[in-house]
């Protein structure tokens, strides 16, 4: 068998994986967390009393599930440019057009477990808070919102890891990822074993690290006195 | 005076009305859902100090009465006044339309309501859950609104409860957590939507004796109720309710004993047996 572990160590080590994670986590974290705000603004039109904004919610999610993420992300960066020629300038860098069609991608994922976790929420919750004479507002940040987390973290955490890994696909952004970099050095070493298994342990580690985030998360939403205490990683790991 | 749940404030409070005058009262009162009248002209107007509580089937309209009147639900025609003004409604170009969410909201703190589900906040432990409205609505600081919450808790018998979450709660334990997060706003009068029909029977008695002493209290008080005994003792008087009508208004004793109406004299064998 030819693996040669002094070259899988140094791609382990090597700055271009480094470097490439670094971008892997920014790319992943901005996406989502754009695609969070727009899921929820989604995912409220979804169930709006108006009819239009229904039906818009409902063709974008539509279309933005339809198409393969690889074409969004190709359409954003390539066909864009072509059709508008502002953004063949230098800003629009592979970082922010990955960015853009990954959180419009991720948008439409998002809106469709917003809006379960919004009907999943007991309308006697809603009626509760208003009885009390909270304005709506109050109503969504003190009473909906921790319920709509609490159920929607595994979906979403289910989520966050599908995007961690499709972030691979920027590379065709020529977006210096973790992806993009681990193919650089395969093409001009030809060890595919040693960087490819390099870069697997990689994503491995990083959704690792965020799996423990979502145990810790899921702890602060368990709703009784005892669950209280520190709420450590530590105890996260236990479990 | 200060009564075992009230404090001195909000029986003060509760006595700056005269008590000629309706606390809360339903003029002619229309509600349809599709293509049903669920309440088809109900009047009824409750003074100060009064208890009323309301009986009748399921589907009479009883739910959506006080959903009415405690302003979660737009009425299609009528009034609601609270103190003698109109509520729910604002005037513009001589017509009345229905008020906006955040100004309903502001009218709705003068009305406590508890429901038949408790539906307390399952995110927050007791004393949150009494907390919130103060913090919320009425902008109190967190650290007096945790002290007047744990008073009024302390006042429905669970100041030992304070920290425990709804989860962690018996079924009469949450529905006196609800009746006190509906009381630390002193409201004008207080609606309850069927308080012990989701509970054990051995759990009835514990909430309708914070009820009972509520209302010697001189709390203003609607209650909807299967509760015979209940109305019987405590009410000033008995309404029944039956497709979205009221049909019978009369003190408990002539409501127990002769019933005018066919209807409720069926009603009432029914509940008995």
């Amino acid at each position: 068998m030819d693996f040669q572990g002094q070259v899988f160590l140094e791609a382990l080590t090597s700055q271009s994986l480094i470097r490439g994670v670094q971008i892997t986590v920014a790319l992943t974290v901005v996406s989502f967390a754009a695609g969070l705000v727009m899921g929820l603004v989604l995912a409220v039109m979804r169930d709006s009393r108006l009819r239009v904004l229904r039906a818009l919610s409902w063709t974008y999610i539509w279309i933005f599930r339809g198409i393969p993420t690889l074409i969004q992300l190709f359409i954003v960066w390539q066909a864009l440019p072509q059709l508008f020629p502002a953004l063949r300038e230098q800003w629009f860098s592979p970082f922010l057009a990955s960015a853009i069609a990954l959180a419009f991608n991720e948008a439409a994922y998002a809106a469709e477990i917003l809006r379960g976790g919004l009907l999943s929420v007991d309308e006697g919750q809603r009626v509760a808070a208003r009885a009390l004479g909270m304005p709506p507002f109050s109503v969504f940040r003190r009473v909906i919102a921790p319920q709509l987390t609490r159920v929607t973290i595994p979906p979403m955490a289910n989520d966050f890891i599908t995007l961690l890994k499709i972030t691979s696909l920027a590379s065709v952004t020529s977006l210096r990822e973790l992806m993009t970099n681990t193919q650089a050095a395969v093409s001009s070493s030809f060890r595919f074993a040693e960087w490819y298994g390099a870069a697997a342990i990689y994503y491995l580690v990083l959704v690792s690290i965020f799996m423990l985030g979502q145990s810790w998360l899921e702890r602060r939403y368990v709703w009784t006195s005892q669950a209280r205490g520190p709420r450590s990683l530590i105890r996260a790991i236990g479990r | 005076m200060t009564g075992h749940i009230l404090d001195e404030a909000a029986i003060r409070e509760l006595a700056a009305t005269p008590a000629t005058e309706f606390v809360i009262e339903a003029r002619d009162v229309w509600k349809r859902y599709g293509s049903n009248d669920v309440l088809q002209g109900v009047s009824l107007g409750v003074h100060r100090g009064d208890v009323k509580a309301i009986l009748g089937p399921s589907g009479s309209g009883k739910s959506t009465f006080l959903r009415c009147l405690g302003l979660l639900e737009p009425i299609d025609r009528g009034e609601v006044h609270l103190e003698g003004a109109r509520v729910g409604v604002r005037e513009s170009r001589g017509r009345f339309v229905p008020l906006a969410e955040r100004h309903l909201a502001r009218q709705r703190t003068d009305i406590g309501m508890v429901f038949q589900r408790f539906n307390l906040f399952p995110h927050l432990s007791a004393v949150g859950n009494v907390m919130i409205g103060l913090t919320e609505v009425r902008g109190m600081s967190e650290s007096d609104a945790r002290t007047t919450a744990n008073v009024m808790l302390d006042r429905v018998g669970l100041g030992k409860r304070a920290s425990f979450y709804p989860s962690e709660l018996s079924g009469g334990q949450q529905q006196r957590v609800a009746i006190a997060r509906a009381l630390v706003m002193h409201p004008k009068v207080m609606l309850f939507d069927e308080p012990t029909s989701a509970l054990d029977p051995e759990l009835v008695g514990e909430v309708l004796t914070v009820m009972e002493e509520l209302a010697r209290e001189g709390m203003t008080m609607i209650v909807v109720t299967h509760e015979i005994g209940f109305a019987r003792d405590v009410a000033g008087r008995v309404v029944m309710m039956d497709e979205g009508r009221i049909i019978e208004d009369a003190a408990p004793d002539e409501f127990f004993s002769h019933p005018r109406e066919e209807r409720t004299r069926r009603f009432l064998e029914a509940v008995r047996s």
